[in-house]
């Protein structure tokens, strides 16, 4: 059994890295997060944020994950002093978990100079502080990782998707709690996904949810089957979905999460990220980036990426590993690529041994090897307005 | 635990083992013989990248399987090595693979 060394939290989660996050909490307090975070930003010191002045249920709650998120061992709270952000709320929610934490509102602190001044002082102090972070073994069990893909192409659904599906499912059957979503680009799939399903009761909730994203994208003008799909080969609906599916792999489907609910046990879940309700703020998610934040306040201690075209984005908070599923990508851009999946259309290597070498790099990602986004300093991070209504019991059944 | 078949370079991938389709990675001319898992399959036509052909007989109303998923209905007999897309074989879920029949039958469902 492969055993880890985790950093210990008080809620007795553990976490693979033990970083500070930055968060401003309003644009406007952008900036000077930004100028904290700079010098200290290969110390695993990561800025995150929230652009938005009004409050927001939803926001609110991804903060509060993200802030006390396993591999976040504290958090500094950078507010103008006059957006609508509960940050007293916030800090103490942060307090209460252990977590040493801290605020600063430009307005009292006497403007952009001394608050980045004081931002840093308290970020040399902290460093020091989480050097005594006790480190424990930590179990496979006890690891949530997630997948998505970004940039994709004909090779993404054929090589690294189903790859990252295999690496699932040897994560599952060591009980590690594993994240796929896209809702909206699994439409067709959610037949067979019930039929997967632990319970009928799940099955008819997945059914449901897919539903609500199809709704959601046709009330925002997209369809997802074109013309132009079966010119390439893809002959309906279902086949296209397929490419995305595939990175869930073949396991029992254990339950729904929606973005900051945090699977109590090992297991595949779908992340619902379609907002609830009328359509409203927009697209459910603006770019690849939004995503991976929701996962990442499920718990994900790390993402599995896959693109065909090219992607370069990492995270704050959870590196993220980059799955490169065409081989001519892989060959301009391994500098930013972790696997090389495009092997498989080359013969050079089957989908059972990039699946294999993905599972394998994902163990020592946890145990601290560095992914190449995350050599490379990327720390993109988006998050925007949202609503959700709370999951029924039937989402849950291994907790119910 | 080998659930896939290995990509042997012949520009074929089966995506995993029970599926009764496999998906061309290179173009593969009309006539071409391929040992799927230990059964030769002679291909009706010519298949181009992403497009792909049967495995082993599919019935009409069966399910075409790729990487262990139904991906649609076969509308009438398939051979082995013959090409499978929209002239014999249909979603299971969609009645349609135009933008416009989608749109329809979107608003239709809801």
């Amino acid at each position: 059994m492969t055993t880890l060394s985790g950093y210990l939290r008080s809620d007795q989660r553990k976490g693979i890295r033990n970083n500070i996050a930055v968060a401003y909490l309003v644009e406007c307090a952008h900036h000077v997060a930004r100028e904290i975070v700079h010098p200290y930003r290969e110390r695993g010191v990561n800025l995150i944020g929230f652009s938005g002045c009004y409050p927001n249920a939803y926001s609110h709650r991804m903060m509060e994950r993200l802030c006390t998120h396993p591999n976040t061992g504290a958090a500094l709270l950078i507010s103008l002093g006059c957006e609508g952000f509960n940050k007293g709320a916030l800090l103490e929610m942060i307090r209460r978990s252990g977590r040493p934490a801290q605020l600063i509102v430009i307005q009292d602190a006497g403007g952009t100079r001394s608050s980045i001044a004081e931002g840093q002082a308290w970020i040399e102090q902290t460093l020091d502080q989480l050097q005594a972070t006790p480190r424990v073994s930590m179990e496979l069990s006890e690891l949530i990782v997630g997948t998505k893909c970004g940039g994709s192409d004909a090779t993404s659904g054929l090589t690294a998707n189903p790859a990252m599906g295999r690496a699932f499912d040897h994560l599952v059957l060591e009980k590690a709690a594993c994240i796929f979503e896209e809702t909206g680009e699994l439409i067709g799939m959610e037949n067979w996904m019930a039929e997967r399903a632990a319970t009928p009761e799940l099955g008819q909730e997945i059914i449901k949810t897919v539903a609500k994203a199809a709704r959601y994208y046709a009330t925002l003008g997209h369809a997802s089957f074109a013309p132009g799909n079966a010119d390439g080969g893809l002959t309906t609906i279902e086949e296209k979905s397929l490419g995305a599916y595939a990175k869930s792999g073949q396991s029992l489907i254990s339950g729904i999460i929606k973005p900051g609910d945090v699977p109590l046990a090992g297991g595949l879940y779908l992340m619902d990220m379609i907002p609830d309700g009328e359509v409203r703020f927009g697209f459910p998610n603006i770019n690849d980036n939004a995503e991976v934040a929701e996962m990442i306040a499920c718990g994900a201690h790390l993402v599995m990426f896959s693109t065909g075209r090219g992607s370069v984005v990492g995270s704050a908070i959870s590196p993220i590993i980059k799955v490169c599923a065409n081989p001519k990508t892989y060959e301009r851009m391994s500098d930013d690529m972790d696997v090389d999946a495009g092997r498989i259309l080359e013969g050079r290597a089957t989908l059972d041994e990039v699946g294999r070498e993905i599972y394998d790099l994902v163990v020592e990602v946890a145990g601290g090897r560095k992914t190449k986004s995350e050599a490379l300093g990327h720390q993109e991070f988006v998050l925007t307005y949202k609503s959700f209504e709370p999951l029924g019991p039937a989402c849950f059944p291994s907790a119910a | 635990m080998a659930l896939f078949q290995k990509t042997d370079g012949s520009g074929v991938l089966l995506l995993a083992p029970g599926d009764n389709i496999a998906v061309a990675t290179s173009e593969l001319p009309a006539g071409a013989v391929r040992d799927m898992g230990g059964r030769k399959v002679t291909l009706g036509t010519r298949v181009e990248v992403g497009h792909k052909f049967a495995v082993r007989t599919i019935e009409a109303g069966s399910r075409i399987v790729k990487y262990g998923a139904p991906i649609g209905i076969a509308t009438r007999d398939i051979q082995p090595g013959e090409y499978v897309h929209t002239h014999n074989m249909a979603s299971a879920y969609l009645p349609t693979y135009t933008l416009e029949e989608g749109r329809q039958f979107v608003k239709e469902a809801k």
